[in-house]
């Protein structure tokens, strides 16, 4: 990653008149808000981030954090097809390739869909529709950006299907998605999105539905896809071991909000924010005894109506009480770089993080 | 026509009726209000202008269609099967008699003139032999004429009562009270002309030799029951979907439930009918399965006249009155409506207890249940209907119910209770039939002004399409309780046997199908009906029936509600238009015809 | 596919067996409880007993409800004699029963009445289906607003109203009072705009209601529907969203309405009994209704056979289109 703009009020800037960025995809600022009976569910809370092409990027962090509201607001899903009175208000910056998405005319946005950005979705039984085959469903996509016949557009699909590592893909073309395996439907799923060469693929949870040994095998086929096509990556996961391997940088976020980000070696091995340790905590590692205990963050996911004054994660933090003057309760932090291009929000001084980490955390990871 | 088998019609209680009736107010007839009593700019001749006299007579035309309109199909076209009085009066269009009733308004229709026959019956000074001869020119729809033969045929045709049932059968009763003839069916004679008192000594004549005299035999040989039948013609229980028509009229096509079209007769020949007029080329009947529809086109001019003669729905007779009063007759039905007590149930055995309800009941309410004055009918007073000869109406009044017990009177109820010797009321169940709200309403109304003589009335509403069993049945009803019956009744043919005898007469009490519900065994009656039936003068007659109400009467058997009215629909454009006492106030319709054939 | 063809037939020919046993039974043996006797209705008010006991024997009321219901079977098959008094009346195959009310032989009578109720439920069906779903589709993509809220309240009506009100209703405005339309029943050989001016106000008032059950349907099915994932993978895609309602949402959206589809036009076979009544169309509801208030008993049991056999063929139909539809019903 290059320069990393400061989150949320730090920029400044009135949104909609920055200047174009060079990198590729940049996030400013975004904010996704619900309005709902209960109130406003501000899901995603002022995120920024950039991608460059070729790079992955893995956000991290628990159901509820806002990292799949961030893919779909990029996508430009929160206001394709949503209907009646109760619209989510987005706010902010989403600049792909030199064109500000969020500014942008929606039909305009809705041809990027699928052609510059694709998304692979975490369940791929309900993800594809039940009455067409999965030929159908490839043919479709790639007909909408591609002035084409079918019979081209089907070549294209078993090409596609073969390329992901499906058997008989000629044949299995014509299968309903009922008809697959998990793994494979995920595997049609990739292809699905891959065949219009997005330069943006967002994978959400793409391995959550799979068992473990298909899971490898769909990273992989991730990895290499990218590789071939060069594409720019964004996975988004509750595992930190999906990314671990995969991912070129690292985002995590809590209660709509980035709290850590850096390359991905540094957030997992310097990490400085008590969130971030408490998620390697929960991972399970292969070097490790698989009879241990997964610690958990201990505690549920804020209220994104009413989040905590002060640090979000403050209630559930071991470490709130640490900084002086209760500040972690009525201050929220803002990310200040912890590192070279690594960033993080947490009212602790970097010399606290640095000695519970080596102190208490990683001895115990 | 016996008891309401006219049945059906009104039934439909409809919660919308006050929005519908009101839309119809306004939508139907353009704010009319022009019509008055006295006739109006459109043509039609007034409000009660045809009840018992002609209207329009003059300005009948040859020629162009006359539309009927039914919620209810007949019973059955079939003249030997047919029982509702509508199909009677219709009847009239396809099929002659020896005698039919006179095409005249009023009492006047009641009477017998000649019809197939040149004359009146040559009767035996015994009273017990008719003679007929046939006129010269009566034909069958193919042109073949009519024979004597052909009468007795028809007439045999009563007898078959296991294939041809539903028809009225005196002429049976009268002819056969031995029930020794099988009918033409099982006869085993060649010609099936086996009946042995009916003779034809020619082709041109008909000799009636009855085992006993009958003074009503002639007004039997009217009914539609005594018309031809061709022995080639006879299709037997499916003669009712395509009769052979003697009349000035033949079927075209007929679906039931649906339509039926006659058209001319073109062999039928003016001068061999003296009855009929035979005006309109065609004759259409349309049925309706919902009769506010049905008065609704009536009023709109569609249709000239309803089939069934029962009068418009409460909606469309509500938007008729106020907006059409000039097309609308308010004629006596001849039916009486009526609670009657059955003896076997107690404390009705008990004549005190019996008259104690014809005082207490609250008579006036009783006839606002059944529609008030206008639409619902006279208090009833006695049981012999306005129609029938020797009627004396309201005049005749022994408990004072259209006087000065109308309110009822609840001190001489008392008394009564008392010397039944129930001084404080009893308990007793009214069986109502479930079909007629109007029926119900009544037995409400009982209920409520006996409960202030301490006469406690249980309603029990039971299937109406069943009444034969179930209040026919005087062994379910001892069973059930029904003391009180509430029924409705109308003459056959307007005199004491037509209307009465069934009901009062001894021999009636039946296991089944009974309608003798008081069951009444008065030796004095059934004498009174055994002397009128020998008396052969109409003034005799006339005295006999009197008497005999006077004794049912007197008995406290029967509380009359209504000497019934309907509100019945004549078009602007139909003319030689009447009522008549021959089919119970209904307008006679053989001899309607159209003021513009053309529309 | 073959073999679950058969053995639902065989399912069905089972049904129908047990459903004439019991029509049977409600028919001939209720009322002898109740100790009605049902040859009473056949007959005058004069009728001798020979003449009850005729009917009586010309019914063979006085057999025992099998052997009736195995005689009814036959003369489906076979056709039937009812002989009585010198009478004879033949009922030829397919017999389902002779009425002695209007001596007319009862499978004649409804295949003549079944165009009509067939042609009212069919135009209805097509009414309803295209306002019906036009207005559920809309309701749920403008949820929440006055679009919606107003339609859902006239379907509300539509549901609620009963048929001879909205029917009368029709009648009294666009036949008596605007005098648009005819509104009475023409044969379809006599005048096809007859036909037409007759047909128009049933088929509404049917459909009035039917639309307003599928309207309401369509709507929470849509609004279900909308929110699957593979709705958010079809945009995902880039698909212009008039392509994803209709090519994604509305087919899945269309499956349970196919089922209730099939079950009322099947129960409509029958005749809709108001509808028919209210407008005077001689279709197999005005029969049944006539039949019911005529205790005319071999009508009732052959509509409400008729009917029942609608109502299989409908369910097996259904179940056939489903499998087209949705592939992974093939499997099972």
């Amino acid at each position: 990653m290059t320069e990393l703009s400061k989150s949320g009020a730090a920029v400044g800037e009135p949104t909609g008149t920055s200047a174009a960025p060079s990198a590729f995809l940049e996030v400013r600022d975004l904010k996704v808000h619900f309005p709902t009976d209960d109130g406003l569910v501000k899901s995603v809370d002022g995120l920024s981030f950039q991608l460059e092409r070729g790079k992955t990027l893995g956000i991290v962090g628990e159901s509820g954090s806002g990292k799949s509201v961030t893919s779909l607001g990029i996508m430009g899903l929160h206001t394709a097809g949503q209907y009646g009175k109760r619209k989510a208000q987005i706010s902010g910056e989403i600049w792909l390739d030199g064109t500000e998405l969020l500014s942008a005319d929606p039909d305009h946005v809705r041809k990027l869909r699928g052609r510059e950005m694709a998304m692979i979705f975490q369940d791929p039984l309900s993800a594809l529709h039940p009455y067409y085959t999965i030929g159908q469903q490839i043919v479709e996509a790639y007909r909408i950006h591609h002035d084409v016949d079918k019979k081209t557009a089907k070549r294209r699909a078993v090409e596609m299907l073969d390329r992901v590592g499906i058997p008989q893909p000629d044949k299995r073309v014509d299968s309903y998605p009922h008809e697959f395996s998990g793994g494979m439907r995920q595997r049609a799923m990739i292809a699905m999105s891959l065949v219009n060469n997005p330069e943006l693929l967002i994978a959400d949870e793409p391995t959550t539905a799979l068992d473990v040994t298909v899971q490898a095998q769909i990273l992989d086929l991730i990895r290499d896809l990218q590789k071939e096509f060069g594409s720019a990556v964004i996975i988004i996961t509750h595992d930190l071991g999906v990314v671990a391997e995969l991912a070129d940088d690292l985002l995590v976020m809590y209660g709509g909000r980035c709290v850590e980000r850096g390359p991905a070696e540094k957030v997992f091995y310097e990490p400085r924010h008590p969130y971030t340790w408490g998620l390697l905590g929960s991972m399970p590692r292969l070097d490790r005894d698989q009879q241990e205990r997964l610690i958990p963050v201990k505690g549920s996911p804020p209220s994104l109506i009413n989040l905590p004054s002060g640090c979000a994660f403050n209630p559930r933090c071991p470490y709130a009480d640490v900084p002086k003057d209760d500040v972690t309760r009525t201050v929220r932090p803002e990310l200040t770089e912890v590192g070279s291009k690594h960033w993080a929000a947490c009212h602790m001084s970097q010399e606290q993080r640095e000695r519970i980490w080596t102190e208490e955390i990683a001895p115990k990871l | 026509m016996t008891t309401q088998r006219t049945s059906g019609r009104r039934k439909q209680a409809l919660a919308a009726a006050a929005v519908v009736a009101a839309l119809l107010t306004t939508a139907a007839c353009g704010g009319g209000g022009d019509d008055s009593n006295g006739g109006s700019k459109n043509g039609a001749p007034g409000f009660d202008a045809a009840n018992n006299k002609v209207a329009q007579a003059s300005e009948a035309k040859k020629g162009g269609t006359l539309k009927f309109a039914s919620s209810q199909d007949a019973d059955s076209w079939d003249t030997t099967r047919g029982y509702y009085g509508f199909m009677w009066n219709f009847s009239r269009y396809y099929s002659r008699q020896l005698v039919t009733n006179k095409t005249e308004p009023g009492k006047a229709g009641a009477e017998v003139t000649p019809d197939l026959a040149t004359g009146l019956a040559k009767v035996s000074d015994d009273g017990k032999t008719y003679t007929y001869t046939l006129r010269d020119g009566v034909t069958w729809e193919d042109g073949k004429p009519i024979t004597s033969k052909d009468v007795k045929y028809g007439i045999e045709r009563v007898w078959a009562q296991d294939v041809l049932s539903g028809g009225p059968t005196y002429l049976k009763e009268v002819l056969d009270p031995k029930d020794e003839y099988q009918g033409p069916y099982k006869d085993k004679s060649k010609d099936k002309l086996g009946l042995k008192a009916i003779e034809t000594p020619d082709d041109k004549t008909i000799v009636f030799k009855l085992p006993e005299a009958n003074s009503d035999f002639e007004e039997m040989l009217a009914l539609t029951s005594a018309s031809p039948v061709r022995q080639d013609k006879d299709t037997k229980s499916k003669y009712g979907l395509r009769p052979f028509s003697s009349g000035p009229y033949k079927f075209e096509s007929y679906n039931p439930g649906k339509d039926l079209t006659l058209v001319r007769n073109t062999e039928w020949k003016q001068e061999s009918d003296p009855v009929r007029k035979a005006y309109p080329d065609k004759i259409t009947i349309k049925f309706f399965s919902n009769a506010n529809d049905l008065d609704a086109r009536l009023i709109a001019g569609d249709y000239d006249l309803d089939l069934a003669q029962t009068g418009l729905s409460p909606q469309g007779r509500t938007t008729a009155l106020k907006e059409h009063k000039a097309n609308l007759d308010n004629p006596v039905s001849g039916y009486i409506r009526y609670a009657t007590f059955a003896q076997n149930v107690k404390p009705f055995d008990n004549i005190h207890c019996r008259k104690a309800m014809l005082f207490g009941a609250d008579h006036v309410s009783l006839q606002t249940a059944r529609g008030g004055p206008v639409a619902g009918g006279d208090i009833g007073t006695n049981m012999l209907p306005p129609s029938v000869p020797g009627s004396e109406g309201q005049k005749y009044d022994p408990y004072g119910m259209a006087g000065e017990n109308k309110k009822g009177n609840i001190e001489k109820a008392k008394e009564e209770l008392k010397a039944c010797g129930k001084p404080n009321g009893f308990k007793s169940k009214i069986a109502v039939r479930n079909n007629k709200p109007v029926e119900v309403a009544t037995a409400e109304s009982m209920q409520a002004s006996l409960k202030k003589v301490g006469i406690d009335l249980e309603i029990e509403q039971y299937d109406g399409s069943q009444y034969a069993s179930v209040v026919g049945s005087p062994s379910n009803v001892a069973k059930k309780g029904y003391g009180v019956i509430i029924m409705g009744w109308g003459p056959d043919f307007p005199s004491v046997q037509g209307y009465g005898l069934p009901l009062w007469h001894s021999d009636y009490i039946l296991d089944s199908a009974n309608n003798n519900f008081a069951l009444i065994k008065d030796e004095k009656i059934d004498g009174l009906f055994a002397d009128y039936l020998t008396e052969l003068d109409d003034a005799g007659k006339a005295k006999i029936a009197t008497e005999i109400n006077h004794k049912v009467m007197e008995g406290a058997y029967y509380l009359p509600f209504v000497f019934e009215k309907f509100i019945n629909w004549r078009s602007n454009n139909l003319a030689n238009v009447y009522t008549t006492d021959g089919y119970s106030g209904m307008y006679d319709f053989v001899n309607l015809g159209l003021k513009n054939p053309k529309k | 596919m073959l073999a679950y063809l058969i053995r639902r037939l065989f399912a069905a020919a089972v049904m129908l067996v047990v459903i004439i046993l019991v029509v049977f039974c409600i028919f001939f043996l209720v009322p002898k409880w109740a100790g009605v006797d049902i040859a009473l209705n056949y007959v005058g008010k004069q009728a001798g007993p020979d003449a009850v006991e005729a009917v009586r024997q010309k019914l063979s009321l006085d057999d025992p409800v099998v052997v009736q219901a195995w005689e009814f079977i036959k003369g489906i098959f076979a056709g039937r004699t009812y002989a009585s008094g010198g009478d004879v009346t033949n009922c030829s195959a397919p017999c389902f029963g002779y009425s002695f009310k209007t001596e007319q032989a009862v499978w004649p009578v409804l295949t003549e009445r079944f165009p009509v109720t067939l042609a009212l439920a069919l135009g209805a069906a097509v009414l309803w289906l295209i306002f019906g779903l036009a207005a559920g589709v809309l309701s749920a993509l403008k949820r929440g607003t006055l679009w919606d809220r107003g339609a859902m309240i006239v379907a509300l009506a539509g549901v609620s109203l009963p048929i001879y009100f909205t029917g009368l209703l029709s009648l009294a405005i666009f036949s008596y009072g605007l005098g648009w339309i005819n509104g009475e029943f023409v044969p379809l050989e006599d005048s096809l705009t007859g036909w037409l001016g007759g047909m128009i106000l049933p088929w509404v008032t049917l459909a009035f209601l039917y639309a307003a059950m599928y309207a309401r349907i369509t709507r929470a099915t849509m609004m279900e529907i909308l929110g699957e994932d593979y709705i958010r993978t079809a945009r995902a895609k880039g698909l212009r969203e008039p392509v994803v309602i209709r090519k994604h949402a509305m087919r899945s959206t269309l499956t349970p309405l196919l089922t209730m589809l099939g079950m009322d036009l099947g129960a409509l076979m029958g005749g809709a009994i108001l509808t028919e009544t209210t407008f005077s169309l001689p279709g197999l509801g005005q029969k049944v209704l006539d039949a019911i208030q005529n205790q005319d008993l071999p009508f009732i049991l052959g509509v409400t056979l008729i009917t029942s056999l609608a109502v299989l063929i409908a369910n097996l139909v259904v179940d056939v289109l489903y499998a087209v539809i949705d592939p992974r019903v093939r499997l099972a």
